[in-house]
């Protein structure tokens, strides 16, 4: 029992020190992103002032970067609410570290993603228009109501279960950081005091809102790969869309949650809860999901291929010879098969081998939405000749925004809000067998399956 | 929290949500005070009878103007009669290859589907089919969200990137979307199949400017169609000279018709191949304006 109070006491600590101390090198890095933002409005406000054609996007190519970016975006969302649902579906304890965070990214992914359609408007001044006018019909209209649905449902997936660590903040911090800190908590925390009857409700909550929002972070990955499949282009005229685009929205997702466990364990000394059997266990997840990856490759492009039709023909030579093949074998070996490589043989397993295959991922499925966009564009529809993109400093600028603002909103939120799920962990503290110290792997050792952790 | 509180919360929720599926009409009719100018009164028969505007190329008779060296005339006339800026041609005269190493020309407006893909996905129905079976675009309801240009199969929708290259004497026109001048930044735009001047009885400007009378428009209700010098019968023209649309087997049952050929019956050589370049006649466009390529 002493042993428990003690973890439990050093556990507060940790969720409580990124709040409390805060080093120049925080600050430093929020003033470098602060400026990368800044640059990216200022390029922004380039593009309100002259129009679209300061991008590299023009009729034949009329999507680029961003709505490369949007849906790489939507893709990471997956990390966390998607992922976390499953792993406390299925009741794997050891998920109890990493959901705060995975939870967090998702709702910052969607944010930022959401951000990209309205920059890659014409006209933003009429963004109204899409309620005002707005018609089911339109595959737009369905982005809008599932990622708004994803979203809400992520934030209620975020707070909930961050309720009881919010009144620890309440309690623990009090007199000890900003009164504004304070109120927020006081507000956030509902008046909880951890009642029976209270974690009864938190309880029903969470259980109503992880299975409600499985089906909602699938809808919203289809529904996006349906904005460009409910066209007649070649590349895009597929039914597997959907399916393909939850795949490897999920993988980019997992990739994504690797990186920043990775790097918050190392800023704030979380190495005693965030362990390699994480790493390990999320690099298994990544593997299968590699594999369905592969499969979906082969199943599109042998499908499609074999028969090689007109439009088909050309977009196989500009991807795999000519114009983008460099950039597409590198997804094909350098996103699929080094990264499951990687992870499954039992030399790289370990905490830097699966983070490098995660950066490989994260990589790789940015260039694959970037094709998607872009080479599918590129399939001439008349007999002309088919078209150049290449984005300008504009587009780079804002795009490079963007992914400053996703990393400026989780630097700040770990300096606001528990980034450990405190009391999720310290269940698992009680359960001696599970402290954290068991989850280390003994050096050699073959790790168990992912998910068995909690039996 | 009790089983009263929890009704109280749904009650409130109830109210809060009911509003929601009237809110887009209450905005639209809080926020429009002014009538749409989009578009004037349906064009119909003696009898009443709405017509039905429809094109008929008969592409025998199409050489891209090799015989009078000149640019394409229909691409031409259609950028003189609405302002088009570089590089829009809302009909444009593409070079097709046969088999055997010649060529034909296919001068290419808007299709006017009757199953319109760029209709289908507008989010805020700015483009939408009329009871003339044509396709029309509202520049003042665009987003600019260019899904229809990722729908369309034909490569014919076109975007203001930026400030359009026009006439400054163009920005004076009142707009309707049958007409779409002036042009409007951040938005589509397209060939609208000038029903304004078949409204007058007056033909497409294309259709007046075709030196070799390639190009038949007309009302397949009244089943007539004219290409400014002789008037035809068109089902039976269409089902007399092999007609086609452009890619039949997507389903988007265009209004335009072509008959095969590759100038034979003007005098062409399938092996005389190229056209000159379309060129753009202002001589001063409006201050800050700017091309740019397709």
């Amino acid at each position: 029992m002493e042993a428990v109070t003690t973890a439990r006491e050093r556990l507060e600590r940790a969720a409580l020190a990124p709040v409390t101390g805060t080093s120049r090198w925080y600050y430093a890095w929020v003033a470098f992103l602060l400026m990368v933002i800044a640059w990216g409005v200022y390029a922004y406000s380039r593009q309100l002032h002259d129009g679209l054609i300061v991008t590299g996007m023009r009729d034949r190519i009329s999507w680029g970067l961003y709505i490369t970016t949007f849906v790489f975006f939507i893709g990471i969302s997956h990390a966390g609410t998607l992922i976390s649902a499953i792993l406390r579906v299925s009741q794997a304890r050891w998920r109890t570290p990493i959901t705060r965070m995975a939870e967090f990214i998702t709702v910052v992914a969607l944010c930022c993603g959401a951000l990209f359609v309205i920059i890659d408007l014409g006209r933003p001044d009429r963004v109204l228009n899409v309620i005002i006018y707005g018609r089911w019909q339109s595959p737009i209209i369905w982005d809008v109501l599932a990622i708004t649905t994803y979203l809400t449902a992520s934030i209620a997936y975020l707070f909930l279960p961050m309720i009881p660590d919010l009144a620890l903040f309440r309690d623990r911090l009090a007199g000890r950081v900003a009164g504004w800190r304070i109120r927020l908590y006081d507000l956030l925390s509902v008046r909880w005091q951890g009642t029976a009857a209270q974690w009864r409700y938190m309880g029903g909550a969470i259980t109503t809102a992880m299975i409600l929002i499985i089906p909602i972070a699938v809808s919203v990955h289809t529904v996006v790969s349906w904005i460009f499949a409910m066209t007649l282009r070649e590349p895009w005229n597929s039914t597997i869309f959907g399916a393909f685009f939850v795949a490897g929205a999920i993988f980019s997702g997992i990739a994504t949650l690797i990186v920043v466990m990775a790097v918050l364990r190392k800023v704030y000394h979380l190495e005693e809860y965030i362990t390699e059997k994480h790493f390990v266990y999320l690099g298994y997840l990544m593997a299968a999901f590699a594999l369905i990856m592969i499969y979906g490759n082969i199943s599109e492009y042998l499908t499609t291929g074999y028969k090689m039709e007109e439009g088909a023909e050309f977009h196989f030579r500009q991807l795999f010879l000519e114009q983008f093949a460099g950039f597409y074998w590198f997804y094909l070996i350098g996103g699929l098969v080094v990264p499951g490589l990687l992870i499954l043989l039992p030399w790289t397993r370990n905490i830097w081998g699966i983070v490098a295959a995660a950066l490989l991922v994260d990589a790789a499925m940015w260039v694959e939405r970037y094709f998607i966009v872009v080479a599918g564009f590129r399939v001439p529809l008349m007999p002309y000749k088919p078209s150049v993109y290449a984005p300008t400093w504009v587009e780079l600028s804002v795009m490079a925004a963007g992914f400053a603002l996703f990393a400026l909103l989780i630097t700040l939120f770990v300096k606001v809000f528990p980034i450990l799920a405190v009391w999720e962990v310290a269940e698992d503290l009680e359960t001696p067998e599970l402290a954290p110290e068991a989850g280390r792997l003994p050096s050699g050792a073959a790790p168990e399956p992912a998910g068995g952790g909690s039996r | 929290m009790g089983r009263r509180g929890v009704l109280r919360l749904l009650g409130v929720g109830a109210l809060g949500i009911a509003p929601l599926p009237i809110l887009p009409s209450l905005l639209r009719s809080a926020l429009s005070g002014k009538l749409v100018r989009s578009r004037g009164p349906v064009a119909r028969t003696p009898d009443g009878r709405i017509r039905q505007w429809s094109m008929v190329i008969d592409l025998r008779r199409c050489d891209g103007c090799q015989s009078v060296g000149l640019p394409p005339q229909c691409t031409a006339a259609c950028i003189e009669g609405h302002f088009g800026p570089e590089p829009m041609e809302w009909i444009q005269v593409f070079e097709g290859d046969l088999p055997g190493g010649g060529t034909q020309f296919i001068p290419t407006p808007c299709q006017q589907c009757q199953n319109p893909p760029c209709v289908n996905v507008c989010p805020v129905a700015a483009t939408f089919s009329t009871p003339e079976g044509t396709v029309l675009i509202d520049q003042e309801r665009c987003i600019g969200c260019r899904i229809c240009m990722a729908a369309c199969p034909y490569d014919r929708r076109f975007f203001n990137w930026g400030k359009a290259p026009v006439p400054p004497e163009s920005l004076m026109a009142d707009y309707s979307a049958e007409h779409q001048v002036p042009t409007r930044r951040g938005t589509v735009m397209k060939c609208d199949f000038c029903p304004d001047m078949m409204r007058d009885g007056v033909l497409p400007y294309c259709v007046q400017a075709c030196p070799n009378n390639a190009i038949y428009y007309g009302d397949l209700e009244e089943d007539v169609a004219s290409n400014g010098d002789e008037i035809i019968v068109v089902s039976r023209f269409l089902s007399e000279n092999q007609a086609y649309r452009i890619k039949e087997d997507l389903g988007t049952k265009p209004r335009v018709y072509y008959i095969p050929g590759h100038g034979e019956a003007v005098g062409r050589d399938v092996f005389k191949k190229g056209r000159l370049p379309t060129r753009w006649p202002w001589v001063e466009t409006v201050k800050g304006a700017r091309t740019w390529k397709r």
